[in-house]
This record gives C-alpha cells, sequence and structure tokens, in this order.
C-alpha cells in the first residue's frame, strides 16, 4: 500500500504528505497568504469582535430551537412555490436527488461549490446514475479533471500548484497551456460556459438559510454560483440543518465575518440570495426549486459533546493557521472535512472512533479557536474526543497503561525521583556532552530528529537543597 | 512550582528563577513533593487521572502567597484547566479558583505583581523571543517577556516572524507524529536563524525541549535559553 493512499493509516499518509514537494510548495503559499489577508482584513475592522460574538450567540440559540426554525423556513420555502425534502441520512439525501434526476430527465447537472454534496459523495452517485456532474468553481473544477477530493474547505485546489494545473489542463482539455492563472481562468471559463446552458439541473449548498424570508443564501467569488441557481430548469439547494438562521438582520451579522475570515474580503464578489423558484412576471430563475435539509448526524449532537461544531460557517481560516494541516495538507486527513474543525465534523457524522488517530492530530496550540469566527473551542472538543476514545477503551491499550504509569508516579514524589535516578543510570551510555542523541526504542521518536537532554546530574530538587537559605 | 521537565532537563533554569527573584526581594519557597502539573495526563485525555494530579498540586500550593511557574503552559493549566477539573467538589474547587489567581508565570509575575519593566542585567548579543502557546493564547500574554528581553543591556531583541506560530512541541503529539512535529518545527528554525539572533528565548520548558533538541541537531550557533536564564546569567549574585 502506498503512504498516500486512502487506506493506509493516519501517520503514513501524513508522512507521505511531508515528502510532496508539490504539495508543501502550494500549501506554504495559500496558507500564508490567507493568513495575512485575514489578519489585515479584521485589523482594518474594530467591530469584528462584537459581531463574532454576536454571531455566536445566533448559533447558540438558533440551535436551541432547530426545529422551530426550519419549520419556519420550509413553510416560508413552499409558500414561494419551492419543494423542501427532509433527509435523515446522506444516503436519504442522495436518494432525494437521483429520484429528482430521474423524474426529471436530467442528463447533465452543473455544480457550485458545496462541501455537503462532497460529504454524500453526489458526484459519484450521479455518475452511477448516468447523470454528467460538472463542477463549476475553478477549484472544484481542477480537482474533477484530476479525479480528487478537495482537500481546503473553501480552496479544493489548494494543494496545487500552477504548473501542476496548467499541465493538468494541458492534458485533459487538449493544447498547450501556460502555467498562468489568468489563461488558466479563461481556459476553464470558456469550457465551462456551455455547460451551463446545456444542463437541466444546477446542484449548490447553501452558506445560510434564513428562516423569516425562505431565503437560501450562496457567498461565492467566481459568479458561477449565479449561473448555477439561474440557468437551468431545476435548482436543488443541499443543505446541512445547521445552517438556518432566524433573520435576515442575522445575516447581515454573518456575513460581515464570513468573508474577512475565510478570504479576507469585506464581502465574497458575489451574495447570492434565492428565494424559491422563478415567480410569475420574473425573467429569470428555475422553473423547480428543491431544498433538501440534511441531518446525517447533526442534530443528534445538539445536546452532545461536538455541539459547538455544529456553529461551523465552513470558512476555512481554522485550517490555514493550523501547523499541522499546513504540514500535511487536506488529503491526508482522509475524510471529506479536513483540518482542525474537519476531526470534529468527521466525529460527528461517522462517530468518534473514526478519529482515533485524527483525535491526536493537533498539537493543541489553540491558533484554530483563536480565528474562529464563532469561537469555537477546537482545543477543548478535541481534548474531549480524547477522553472518549481512552474511557471507551478505544485508544490502544499501551498507552492507556503508560498514561496510567505516569499518573502513579505523579502522585507519588517518591516514584518520582527514583524515575529521574533510574533514567539516569539508564541514560549513562547514550549521554555525550550532557545531550541525547539517539536513543532505542520509543524514545527514538524523538531522538530522530532532535536531541534530548539528559536527564540533569542534579535535578532541580536535590539542588535546592544547596540553594535553601540557612 | 518548578513542573517536571524544569525539575529533570533544565533544573538551571529553575536556579536562575530563584537567583532573580531573590535579587527582586522575594522571599522564595519550594514545597517538596512537586511533581508534574498533570497538563500531559489532561492533554491527552486522561481527566480523572489529571483530576488526580490537581487535587494533590492544590494541596501542596495551600500556603503560598503567590505561586510563580517558569513555564506558560503549566501556570495555563493550573490557571484555566484546576477549577474545572475540581468543580465536583465545591471546597476543593474554590481552593482551585484561589490558587489559579495567586499563580504567575515568571514574565507575567515579575512585570505585573513586582511592577519591574527591567531587572538590570546585561546580555551581549541579540536574541529574538518565540511566543509559546499556552502563554500566548491561553494567558493572553504577549508583551511582559519583551518588555524584559528589551530592558537588557547591550542585548537586542529582534522579532521572529511567525513567532506566535507553534514549535511543534504539543506534548505527546511530538513523539505520536514524529515526523509532522519536526516539519512544524523545522519551519520555526528557519525563521528562527533567518534573525542572525544569537539567541531564541521562550518561557515554557517544553518548547525550549523542542526548539533546543532541534537547534543541537542541525548544529546551529543559535542557543535555546528560557528567560529566566537570559534576566539572571551565572556567575551573577
Amino acid at each position: 500500500m502506498s503512504e498516500t493512499s486512502p487506506g493506509a493509516p493516519f501517520a503514513a499518509r501524513a508522512r507521505g504528505a511531508l515528502k510532496d514537494a508539490y504539495l508543501q510548495e502550494a500549501l506554504g503559499i495559500a496558507t500564508t497568504k490567507f493568513i495575512g489577508l485575514r489578519r489585515e482584513s479584521f485589523e482594518d475592522f474594530p467591530q469584528g469582535d462584537a459581531l463574532r460574538d454576536r454571531a455566536r450567540a445566533i448559533k447558540e440559540a438558533t440551535l436551541q430551537q432547530l426545529d422551530r426554525h426550519l419549520e419556519r423556513l420550509a413553510d416560508n420555502i413552499e409558500r414561494l412555490g419551492g419543494r423542501v425534502h427532509w433527509a435523515a441520512t446522506g444516503e436519504e439525501a442522495r436518494d432525494i436527488i437521483l429520484r429528482l434526476c430521474r423524474d426529471k430527465g436530467v442528463r447533465m447537472a452543473v455544480k457550485s461549490k458545496s462541501m455537503a454534496t462532497e460529504e454524500i459523495e453526489l458526484n459519484e452517485a450521479l455518475e452511477h446514475a448516468g447523470v454528467k456532474p460538472v463542477e463549476t468553481d475553478l477549484g472544484e473544477y481542477i480537482i474533477q479533471l484530476a479525479h480528487e477530493k478537495p482537500s481546503h474547505i473553501i480552496a479544493p485546489a489548494i494543494h496545487k500548484t500552477k504548473g501542476q494545473v496548467a499541465d493538468l489542463f494541458s492534458q485533459e482539455l487538449g493544447g498547450h497551456f501556460e502555467a498562468d492563472p489568468e489563461v488558466l481562468t479563461k481556459v476553464a471559463r470558456v469550457e465551462l460556459r456551455q455547460k451551463f446552458l446545456e444542463a437541466d439541473m444546477g446542484i449548490t449548498g447553501a452558506n445560510f438559510a434564513v428562516a423569516e424570508t425562505g431565503t437560501v443564501v450562496l457567498v461565492t467569488n467566481e459568479g458561477n454560483g449565479r449561473m448555477v441557481t439561474s440557468l437551468p430548469r431545476i435548482h436543488v439547494a443541499v443543505m446541512g440543518m445547521e445552517k438556518v438562521i432566524p433573520s435576515m438582520t442575522d445575516l447581515m451579522v454573518f456575513l460581515a465575518i464570513l468573508a474577512r475570515s475565510a478570504t479576507g474580503q469585506k464581502l465574497s464578489s458575489y451574495t447570492t440570495l434565492v428565494r424559491g423558484p422563478r415567480q410569475p412576471g420574473e425573467m429569470e430563475g428555475p422553473e423547480e426549486f428543491h431544498l433538501i435539509l440534511m441531518d446525517n448526524g447533526r442534530t443528534r449532537q445538539i445536546a452532545g459533546t461536538l455541539r459547538e461544531a455544529l456553529y461551523c460557517l465552513r470558512c476555512g481560516a481554522c485550517l490555514n493557521v493550523c501547523p499541522v494541516y499546513r504540514q500535511i495538507g487536506g488529503h491526508a486527513y482522509g475524510h471529506t472535512y479536513p483540518g482542525p474543525i474537519g476531526i470534529l465534523l468527521t466525529a460527528m457524522l461517522k462517530g468518534a472512533p473514526s478519529v482515533k488517530e485524527l483525535a491526536h492530530a493537533s498539537s493543541l496550540c489553540g491558533a484554530c479557536k483563536d480565528v474562529c469566527p464563532v469561537r469555537i473551542d477546537i482545543p477543548r472538543m478535541l481534548v474531549e474526543l480524547r477522553e472518549r476514545l481512552d474511557t471507551e477503551k478505544i485508544a490502544p491499550w499501551t498507552e492507556r497503561l503508560l498514561f496510567g504509569m505516569a499518573r502513579r508516579i505523579m502522585m507519588r514524589p517518591s516514584w518520582f525521583r527514583r524515575g529521574a535516578s533510574v533514567a539516569r543510570l539508564a541514560q549513562k551510555p547514550f549521554v555525550r556532552h550532557g545531550r541525547l542523541r539517539a536513543l532505542p526504542l520509543f524514545f527514538g521518536k524523538w531522538t530522530a530528529t532532535r536531541d534530548l537532554p539528559a536527564v540533569a546530574e542534579k535535578t532541580f530538587s536535590e539542588r535546592w537543597r544547596e540553594l535553601r537559605r540557612p | 512550582m518548578i513542573t517536571c521537565l524544569g525539575d529533570m532537563f533544565f533544573p538551571e533554569v529553575g536556579v536562575a528563577m530563584v537567583r532573580l527573584l531573590r535579587r527582586l526581594g522575594v522571599d522564595v519557597e519550594f514545597p517538596p513533593g512537586q511533581t508534574c502539573c498533570g497538563l500531559p495526563l489532561s492533554n491527552s485525555g486522561y481527566h480523572a487521572d489529571a483530576r488526580a494530579v490537581a487535587e494533590r498540586t492544590v494541596r501542596l500550593f495551600a500556603g503560598a502567597e503567590h505561586v510563580v511557574v517558569p513555564s506558560g503552559s503549566c501556570a495555563w493549566m493550573v490557571k484555566a484547566e484546576y477549577p474545572g477539573l475540581l468543580a465536583d467538589d465545591p471546597a476543593l474547587h474554590a481552593e482551585a479558583r484561589a490558587l489559579a489567581a495567586r499563580t504567575y508565570e515568571l514574565s507575567q509575575f515579575l512585570v505585573e505583581v513586582l511592577k519591574v519593566s527591567g531587572v538590570g542585567s546585561t546580555f551581549s548579543g541579540t536574541l529574538t523571543y518565540h511566543d509559546s502557546c499556552h502563554l500566548l493564547r491561553g494567558l493572553g500574554e504577549s508583551r511582559s517577556p519583551r518588555t524584559l528581553l528589551r530592558s537588557l543591556e547591550h542585548g537586542e531583541l529582534v522579532e521572529l516572524p511567525g513567532s506566535d506560530e507553534c514549535c511543534g512541541f504539543g506534548g505527546s503529539f511530538s513523539v505520536r507524529l514524529p515526523e509532522v512535529s519536526t516539519a512544524i518545527l523545522d519551519k520555526k528554525l528557519v525563521s528562527v536563524e533567518a534573525t542572525g539572533a544569537d539567541c531564541l528565548v521562550a518561557c515554557d520548558a517544553g518548547c525550549l525541549m523542542q526548539m533546543g533538541g532541534g537547534l543541537f541537531r542541525r548544529g546551529s550557533r543559535v542557543r535555546a535559553l528560557h528567560l529566566a536564564q537570559v534576566l539572571a546569567p551565572e556567575g551573577l549574585p
């Protein structure tokens, strides 16, 4: 099994990613850029902190009465002539779309970027059913051409260099294209224009849905979202149930911080508000509008330990600042949602045992919590996940034994002191100039790349006897 | 409070801290029987075990007027985590909160409690400072260490680009995912060396073990030192 294959253990995938020079180059440039843009945008925005608090409070309050808000949203959308479908699982959501495709004779669907449809692996299901899905977000278009998965929540092709994209386009579309983003974007535009006109169905996610007005909100930068929601005769939006917000006033709060957190923009280039299908007398818009409200493990967390993860706006800021993500990229995580928040979302969607290794893929540095627009305490939730893995004995028994021993030593000072003496004896053959450069067994995990200071000839406790005032 | 890594691997840091505090007129005591604050247990999710260690530590420091810790993460553990860990016992919870309120990371103690902005020491050369995650984001401290470092005569503080980024230590993370931990470290050390500084200063034993270990392995001329070692070098009274 190759190190990077999806079935390999997480540690092996991470090692593979570290050796991928293209990935390292592309990630380093992109995440550094995102961090700088976000920082600058909040520096010029003194009310940002208060708005973040308010956004968090709105999410908290909305979840308290999620059923009421969802019903109101559904009523309003039906009143506008749209159809609302309730999906308990990802499979149900997929089946609803496949049934629609069959009933309406859909052969091609254009998509704007949506993590919810990635979550339910919709493209594979559509292809299997004979429907051609076409991704129209540039990043998604690139990875669809490359037969890959997104590696970042908002920048799906972040792992690719422009040179790689040029090669991919040249190979897949025929021709020779320069590694110039402007040229490549024009190529994609030409390719996609015809698809928008040919498609029978447009599929999107939803950044928000406003209950009081029945409005589905899409935040995009390329204008493709508008084409997807207005040109094909059917528009299907797939959204996680937690995305509902009560009012348009609330929407303003979220819009003020979402793009700033994601790309450092005040607002994204396009904010598309969709209210049902084309109304009588309107010039554009689809004949049919369907909203799929998907649970897929979400509502059981309203009262669960992962509750805060339901506040997530999918801005990707926590990925950009995460030292682990910045080194290994999104694919190494092995699930739809990468990065620190992705570990929590994966636990939500697939259960805690599925993140047995990933729960430890964090140094708990807290940078994620710091930049999160709704201040999700990701490090604390990761530690709580680890606790669950320990108490439910999903963590390896060797590890549990080791930490049990550590506790015993910490509880008994005499053992602690004796531990230091034993270590001093044991390290003797390995000490060079007060340092350890190569240790056997488990300790080699440290000394393979770093020196370790030797246990001191005299520990502080031992030296205290002389330091103590007479 | 000297902390486990400080006791075993960096006793000179504790000694420098005692020297420094005494020079500033502080009466220093070292309650015997200290081991570890329990952070490694709590970080790995062993909360019941961490709770037992927290209870023990709270009792051990019951008599101290101020508790000074030369490590941001251990100070954070006491200040931010102990009260929550001991929330099930009202009496202990109250003691933990009181301990949290009188516990300080060294640089914070010097600047906030002793109100010093310099200690009158000299350092010849340039220094750069790494913000340890728990001190920076956990305790919200980035100024006190810099204030103290700027006060050094003949010393020059140069800012480390990305000083707020993790060094890759993360406790057991450093051996659970050693390659990732090292990749994060390498990036940090490249920035450190690019500053041209002679000395890299931090306020956390974990980060110093990681960054110091990496610098030695590279054969770098940059020394990793704790703030206390820079403020109160050996050989001075």
